[in-house]
């Protein structure tokens, strides 16, 4: 339905100029409201009797002059949030792997207890782990973060690639075992490689998720970005900066996921020019996975049908 | 377990604020998101646009720095919002572009040939639109429109880290005077989160099980 002309003829003159001229109408008033905000804001403001400066007043970003606040800033926040952020990249997908594995195993003493753990990983917020770890096993902040990351988005990437592998053609395995390879040997060799590639856009995407995630370290206190800017910076250089200082973290986050988010559109599109099955969302994981596990259901049945 | 029993009263009141906020700023996403999605497929350029750019940016943006924006900035900036009312608007905005996504590939999920099809019969285009497409789309929309409420629950632990007191600042509060029943608190407020995602999550499973197979 992305060509909505489907739906109706092709509009007139008339219809095409309406168009137009509603579109610049909406971009003024869109326009205007952005303009009224930055004036509000600029404008110079009284608390407790002494007038303060407006929020584009220099004396409100001076700081950024000087070198060593961005060292801080990137050095310490960016590097952090990187450091907590790759470190639990790193062990997701090695957990996701493990995940799905266990869970698509033929034994169910394995199966059902590692469903009720990835439920219960699922269904419990980050945050709540992230204490959890760092009071319980008194792991230090970094840790917490990494390891409460690492659980919940693995639970994530392994039902993805048990998803993925559910939809290859099962002829990948037969050949697997064909040729002599042991049950784990044709997973590991033949059907994960293919499965990781399938899903990889969705592993990014959820990548993104976690990078996001990392700022709950502001919460339980590790030394990211967020909190280098907020608690640092501007307890040591003052209140008055806060605003600028929380508009430059925004943009640092900013960059830093929406390149990510990019890339794992980028990538796509890319597999989707390659392989003929359809395109999966990177932005909607569960209704990727779920379009997977469906595209499997329909090739099992499909062979079922063609061996009778 | 004693600690837990002794503090059923503030896990309790935690519990209902936790509600509180997902059922408000769950109502509020689900409007404001609507806006979102009808403007992303409206024909009107500029809107479309806007649009477009709120979703990406506010979907990059991490919710803590939503949620600390309207703790710490709005009040700096001379609002006199209460931390409740301010993290229920964080949360509404977060969670907007999810709906609105959602909304949006229910309506793109529906095949390009359904609505040829109803044009070639001879529909209109009201009868194509409520006959044909939007009975396809709402079934499409409804299960991820729950996995948007599943998040939902999970990501109002955060406004617990904002001076807001629901269930995640209540448990963290409670293991802090109990240290040595930290496994049994934490268990406790596990279990009240999973109270509210794990049946959304069997209904939205079974949801998607019936309805999206199908095509």
């Amino acid at each position: 339905m992305t060509h909505s002309s489907v739906l109706f003829d092709a509009p007139g003159p008339k219809a095409r100029r309406l168009s137009v001229v509603s579109s610049i109408l909406t971009g003024v008033v869109i326009v205007g409201g952005l303009a009224w905000m930055v004036w509000t804001l600029a404008q110079p403001r009284e608390s407790g009797g002494i007038t303060l400066p407006g929020f584009f007043d220099p004396s409100r970003w001076d700081i950024f002059a000087d070198p060593e606040v961005w060292q801080f800033i990137i050095f310490e926040g960016v590097v952090g949030t990187l450091r907590a952020a790759f470190t639990a990249a790193v062990f997701a997908i090695a957990l996701g792997v493990l995940f799905s594995l266990l869970r698509s195993s033929e034994r169910a003493w394995i199966r059902v207890p590692t469903t009720v753990v990835l439920e219960f990983l699922r269904g419990m917020p980050v945050l709540l782990m992230m204490l959890f770890i760092l009071l319980v096993l008194n792991t230090g902040s970094f840790w917490a973060v990494v390891m409460a990351l690492s659980l919940y988005n693995g639970a994530i990437i392994g039902e993805a690639l048990r998803a993925g592998l559910a939809s290859l053609p099962r002829g990948q395995r037969e050949a697997g075992l064909s040729l002599g390879m042991r049950p784990l040997q044709s997973k590991m060799l033949v059907e994960f490689p293919q499965a990781f590639r399938q899903m990889l856009p969705i592993i990014v995407a959820q990548l993104v998720v976690l990078l996001k995630d990392t700022s709950l370290g502001f919460i339980v206190g590790y030394t990211e970005l967020l909190r280098v800017t907020m608690n640092n910076l501007a307890s040591f250089y003052g209140n008055r900066y806060l605003f600028s200082l929380f508009v430059v973290a925004l943009a640092l986050y900013l960059i830093m996921n929406l390149s990510l988010s990019w890339f794992a559109r980028w990538l796509s599109k890319r597999t989707a020019s390659k392989s003929s099955g359809a395109r999966l969302d990177p932005d909607n994981p569960n209704q990727a996975i779920l379009m997977a596990e469906a595209s499997a259901a329909a090739r099992q049945s499909e062979t079922q049908h063609g061996s009778m | 377990m004693d600690a837990v029993i002794e503090n059923l009263p503030t896990f309790l009141e935690g519990f209902r604020m936790t509600l509180l906020l997902l059922v408000v700023s769950g109502i509020s996403a689900l409007i404001l998101g609507t806006i979102i999605a009808a403007m992303r497929i409206s024909p009107v350029g500029s809107l479309r646009a806007f649009a477009t750019v709120y979703t990406e940016l506010v979907r990059n943006t991490p919710l803590t720095l939503v949620l600390l924006f309207c703790a710490i900035i709005l009040p700096y900036l001379g609002s006199r919002l209460d931390y409740v009312t301010a993290a229920m608007i964080g949360l509404a905005v977060y969670t907007s572009p999810f709906v609105a996504e959602a909304l949006r590939s229910g309506i793109n999920g529906v095949p390009l040939g359904q609505a040829e099809a109803a044009r070639s019969v001879g529909l209109g285009f009201g009868q194509t639109v409520s006959l044909v497409i939007m009975p396809q789309a709402f079934r499409m929309t409804i299960p991820p429109l729950i996995n948007v409420f599943i998040a939902l629950t999970k990501n109002t632990s955060v406004a617990g880290g904002f001076f807001v007191f629901e269930l995640f600042a209540a448990t963290r509060e409670i293991a802090n005077a109990n240290g040595n029943a930290v496994i049994a608190i934490l268990m406790a407020a596990a279990t009240l989160y999973l109270v509210i995602t794990v049946p959304l999550g069997i209904l939205a499973g079974r949801l998607e099980r019936k309805w999206v197979v199908q095509r």
